[in-house]
């Protein structure tokens, strides 16, 4: 079983089309919408989990790039400032999936971007505002 | 007075740091050694232990001086960056605290508010050597005939900078839940309801006054590792109060003891001076403060072995109980090696813990003091007076 969680953006000619549908049905692959949304200017944005085999994977990621939309896994799209992160631990309160954890050797916040989901909790809870994401 | 088998004095210790004889250890690395040798044997051979400590520290501020401008201005109303600076005192004279909020920023009436920028940043793009805009406006007096100033500086323009924190390094702090049913947004960070978090705030066994926690040494006139540069213990804090309840090993349960620091601001750096957006809450300044702690004898070697599993603090509701006032009623106690596990059990439910102050940063100062006092670059300053406390 393979599983990754990936940002894939629409473009305004596509984002009415019911890809992900058409995704599940073609390529056997289970999936679970994180986030999504429409922007003003109709290009969309969905955060989603898929998983399945391998091969239904990376054929279903083909579909989705033929199709015409961007896919990027979900840890390209967010990242620890390590300029500004002071390692206090206060993000590790409500990241809901552990991604963001202090090691408890070296006592220094560290992030598992593949854990990540995408969900902004971090980016105002960080008091010196070390987390950038850049899905929306 | 009470007899020691080891005695020294800051003099002796001080003639060892000039000589590159002094044997320095962190508040860590003394635990081990304590349990090793024993706390007699301890004495006689460590010198000094340093202490660490990073997290938002509120009661902090900056005393500035821009110099004199041509025409002169008696500045009463003062902006850094839009971010307004206390003008009450003379004339090219202001305090920038590190808790006020630029102008114009929509605080709260956006729910929670982001507080994005304000003196806690103003301080660290000062100490980064950023380009402030500075905007003054005055009366206009006979001598101060200006109405007006405003000029982009950058703290090499400012005559004096006197980082100046009526309250720092509080000796033990509370523990946060949030007993309601949503979210709040605090000083201590978010917390999520029904208790899911617990949020705490000091650095344990790093924490300088739980190294001292009588105030045997640290007193007025004690020099300090202080946002990266040589300071000073002005005065005890305010709402410093000795007199709480303390564990068998001398430290106290709750907060009791603070100190009033001051240091130059112009030798100081942004990594040990972090502005801090408090979501919901506020802006502040994360503070680096590192305390060596002299081992004048073995009752001091006692004090700086403390360890995290020793070191209690109290649970509080921050939904209902603190905000209202009056007397706060303990959830229970904790020690910071459980808060440090990422876990708590109160009254059996499990709470994941997260900290507001950085162990790592605390860590890192310690051991910077170390390497300061071993080069002999740093040499202990004698308490001219001590803080107050109690009998033990």
């Amino acid at each position: 079983m393979y599983s990754k969680k990936v940002v894939i953006r629409y473009t305004a000619t596509n984002v009415d089309q019911p890809i992900i549908c058409q995704l599940v049905k073609k390529h056997d692959l289970d999936f679970n919408i994180l986030k999504a949304q429409i922007l003003p200017r109709r290009e969309g944005v969905i955060v989603v989990e898929l998983s399945g085999s391998k091969e239904n994977f990376d054929k279903g990621i083909r579909f989705l790039k033929e199709k015409g939309l961007t896919v990027e896994p979900v840890s390209k799209n967010v990242s620890q400032n390590n300029d500004k992160c002071v390692h206090c631990g206060a993000c590790t309160a409500f990241c809901p999936t552990d991604a963001l954890y202090l090691e408890r050797q070296s006592m220094k916040v560290l992030f598992d971007a593949e854990k990540c989901n995408g969900c902004e909790l971090c980016v105002l809870a960080c008091p010196p505002r070390a987390m950038e994401v850049n899905i929306f | 007075m009470k007899k020691f088998k080891v005695n020294k004095s800051y003099k002796e210790i001080n003639e060892k740091i000039k000589q590159g004889k002094a044997v320095v250890v962190t508040a860590e690395e003394m635990i081990h050694i304590a349990e090793k040798h024993g706390h007699v044997e301890a004495a006689r051979k460590i010198d000094v232990v340093t202490t660490g400590t990073f997290a938002p520290m509120c009661s902090s501020g900056a005393f500035l001086n821009f110099g004199h401008t041509s025409p002169k201005i008696k500045a009463s109303k003062i902006w850094l960056n839009d971010v307004p600076a206390y003008g009450g005192i003379a004339a090219v004279d202001c305090y920038i605290g590190a808790t006020e909020v630029v102008e114009g920023d929509p605080l709260n009436s956006v729910y929670p508010g982001e507080f994005n920028y304000g003196g806690g940043h103003v301080i660290e793009d000062l100490v980064a050597g950023n380009v402030i805009r500075l905007r003054a406006e005055g009366y206009g007096t006979d001598c101060y005939p200006a109405r007006k100033y405003e000029k982009n500086i950058t703290i090499n323009d400012l005559r004096d900078a006197i980082l100046f924190n009526p309250r720092n390094a509080y000796q033990n702090y509370s523990c946060a839940v949030n007993m309601s049913d949503k979210t709040i947004y605090t000083y201590m960070g978010v917390l999520r309801p029904r208790m899911a978090n617990a949020n705490f705030s000091t650095s344990g066994q790093l924490s300088p006054l739980f190294n001292d926690p009588y105030y045997l040494t640290i007193g007025i006139g004690t020099r300090i590792f202080l946002g990266g540069a040589h300071g000073y213990v002005a005065w005890q804090g305010t709402q410093h109060n000795p007199n709480v309840a303390r564990g068998k090993n001398d430290v106290p349960k709750e907060g009791a003891g603070t100190i009033a620091t001051i240091g130059n601001l112009k030798e100081m750096s942004p990594t040990w001076l972090v502005g801090a957006s408090m979501l919901g809450y506020g802006v502040s300044l994360y503070v680096g403060i590192g305390i060596p702690i002299p081992v004048l004898n073995e009752e001091m070697a006692r004090y700086t072995s403390v360890k995290d599993e020793d070191i209690y603090t109290q649970v509080y509701d921050y939904s209902m109980n603190y905000p209202k006032g009056g007397a706060l009623k303990s959830l229970g106690e904790v020690s910071y090696k459980e808060l440090f596990s990422g876990e708590i059990t109160l009254n059996g439910h499990q709470i994941t813990t997260a900290p507001l102050s950085s162990y790592y940063k605390a860590r890192e100062i310690a051991q910077i003091l170390k390497d300061w006092i071993e080069r002999g670059d740093f040499l202990l300053g004698e308490p001219q007076q001590h803080l107050p406390s109690v009998a033990k």
